[in-house]
């Protein structure tokens, strides 16, 4: 009997068993065939194992560039990136992390089943970097156990169908349906983008109506935009450290320059591991949870990845791409001006959710809206992150951290609520959740 | 026969079109069509017999012979036409 139990709480507390149970049982409910829960299971636990071993390649590229970093410009340096940062959160809070994910689901599913908020938030990864993100947050913030995993799931669906909503309306411009909801946990920064389009776009032509080259679209391919991009940093680095430093130091015996280039690459082979395991995990998850959804909440509007609003205004993609990656260099003049930590500007996060900010600054202000309203998106994803890191317990350390601004935005409102005590981060949260059923109470009783 | 989606990061829109594509399958009654997603850079031509992408990312893609090229990735009724068209093509149906 105690034999059983401890097997039992081994497969709870492995968070690779833990996702592989969540998933059984997932395509159990769905009844499944035979061969698709056997295949189905063992992916999502070697998604789970997978991206363990993206972190090791990860972790050993982000060593190299920290004390580079610190050798050549004397302060701490930090990329945001989150496959980087999630793949370190999942090594340690593993298990906190699937059920919270689990969990959050859930309210998702529930919140959007009772109130005018019909969201259903599909980008699967984002919800797994999320509930990685609450899961650090909460735990640096003193709760455990059930309190833990339930103002978890509670956080979790809250931001699924709150950062969706608050986007929507301008959703509605950018597509002219009101089918399809975004499901991007940058929007505060598209929301910015938008209201800085509104203040400052008046009159001012779409950006669609600008002839531009294709030559960007390369970038677009992550492999690329990382391995160019940590590159140049890498490179810039070393020589600025010194051979001396890399072969005496570091103890690499290799020409420096070539250990800097080999290095760039590494860090992006980190990534492409990771996102293969994530890929592996969601291709069980995602599916399962949409058929839930289809099934208990009728009419709702699936909240799809930022990529969906691109066709609607190409040329604001490269520009938002731009002047958010600009916003990102003068924000980080900023810092190096004022001393401290330093944050980089990660080529993914400013080419996403740069693009999608400069597509939704377009919608409401044309160019003058895509040129600013990126812009100030990357502003927005350089500074927030040194308010978050403080908060992030003991990932606060790494040399990378969460890089849109939902992530960010949430980690920094619950993780300084913590600092008042879990009574008064419990309230924030629960208050948090009734958001959307006051305002749907709200809604009911305008409307009669 | 195996068809694969692709996407910028292969993790959020391919996934979408995935399921949307395995939905149509199943209205078809088609089981021996096996449908993944995968990121640029992981996509090879040995992995699949036809490829399916957004108009945005064609021009990045290279090497395979058969790719069905969508318009608008949120547009069921382009992705049915298209995939039914490939599905008569190859016999399948």
């Amino acid at each position: 009997m105690t034999h059983l139990l401890t097997f039992l709480t081994d497969i709870l507390s492995d968070p690779a068993f833990l996702i592989g149970l969540i998933i059984f049982i997932g395509l159990l409910v769905q009844r499944k065939a035979f061969s698709d829960v056997v295949k189905g299971t063992l992916k999502g636990i070697l998604g789970f194992l997978i991206i363990g071993a993206g972190a090791g390649v990860l972790i050993g590229s982000l060593n190299y560039f920290g004390q580079l970093f610190q050798e050549a410009f004397g302060v701490a340096g930090v990329v945001p990136n989150n496959e980087a940062i999630v793949s370190l959160a999942l090594g340690k809070y593993g298990q906190t992390t699937a059920i919270i994910m689990i969990l959050g689901m859930a309210v998702n599913i529930f919140i959007a089943r009772f109130t005018v908020w019909k969201y259903i938030f599909l980008t699967g990864h984002h919800t797994l970097y999320m509930a990685a993100l609450i899961s650090a947050v909460l735990i640096a913030g003193g709760l455990q156990g059930f309190h833990l995993y339930a103002m978890g799931g509670l956080a979790l669906g809250f931001a699924m169908t709150a950062f969706p909503a608050l986007v929507h309306p301008y959703m509605r411009e950018i597509t002219g349906n009101d089918d399809i909801a975004l499901g991007h946990f940058g929007s505060i920064g598209y929301w910015s983008s938008a209201q800085i389009g509104k203040l400052l776009g008046k009159g001012s032509k779409s950006t669609e109506d600008i002839n531009f080259p294709k030559s960007f679209d390369f970038l677009r391919d992550s492999s690329v935009s990382i391995s160019l991009t940590m590159m140049v940093f890498f490179v810039v680095m070393t020589v600025l450290s010194g051979q001396t430093f890399v072969r005496e130091t570091l103890g690499i015996s290799e020409h420096y320059i070539l250990f800097a280039i080999k290095q760039s690459i590494m860090f992006a082979a980190g990534v492409l591991i990771i996102l293969t395991g994530v890929r592996l995990i969601l291709a069980e998850i995602i599916p399962a949870f949409k058929g839930f959804s289809d099934k208990l909440v009728p009419n709702a509007k699936p909240a799809l990845d930022c990529p969906i609003v691109f066709p609607f205004a190409e040329n604001a993609v490269v520009i938002g791409f731009l002047m958010s990656f600009l916003g990102g260099i003068v924000g980080m003049g900023v810092l190096i001006a004022a001393g401290g930590l330093i944050i980089l500007p990660g080529v993914i996060p400013h080419f996403f959710t740069g693009a999608t900010a400069g597509v939704f600054g377009n919608a409401v202000g044309g160019r003058r809206g895509a040129i600013l309203g990126s812009f100030v998106n990357g502003l927005v994803i350089t500074f927030l992150p040194i308010a978050l890191i403080p908060v992030l317990g003991e990932l606060g350390f790494a040399n990378t951290t969460f890089s849109d601004t939902d992530f960010i935005g949430l980690g920094i409102l619950i993780g300084y609520a913590a600092n008042y005590g879990a009574a008064f981060l419990t309230s924030l949260i629960v208050v948090l959740t009734a958001i959307p059923f006051v305002y749907t109470a709200f809604v009911k009783v305008r409307g009669k | 026969m195996k068809i694969l989606v692709v996407c910028g990061s292969g993790v959020g829109s391919s996934l979408m079109v995935s399921m949307n594509i395995k939905a149509i399958l199943k209205e078809l009654n088609i089981d021996n069509v096996e449908v993944n997603n995968t990121d640029l850079a992981s996509a090879s031509p040995t992995m699949a017999d036809v490829v399916v992408i957004g108009k945005d990312l064609s021009n990045s893609l290279t090497g395979f012979n058969d790719v069905i090229v969508l318009n608008s990735i949120i547009d069921k009724k382009e992705l049915n036409e298209k995939i039914k068209e490939m599905l008569t093509r190859k016999n399948i149906i």
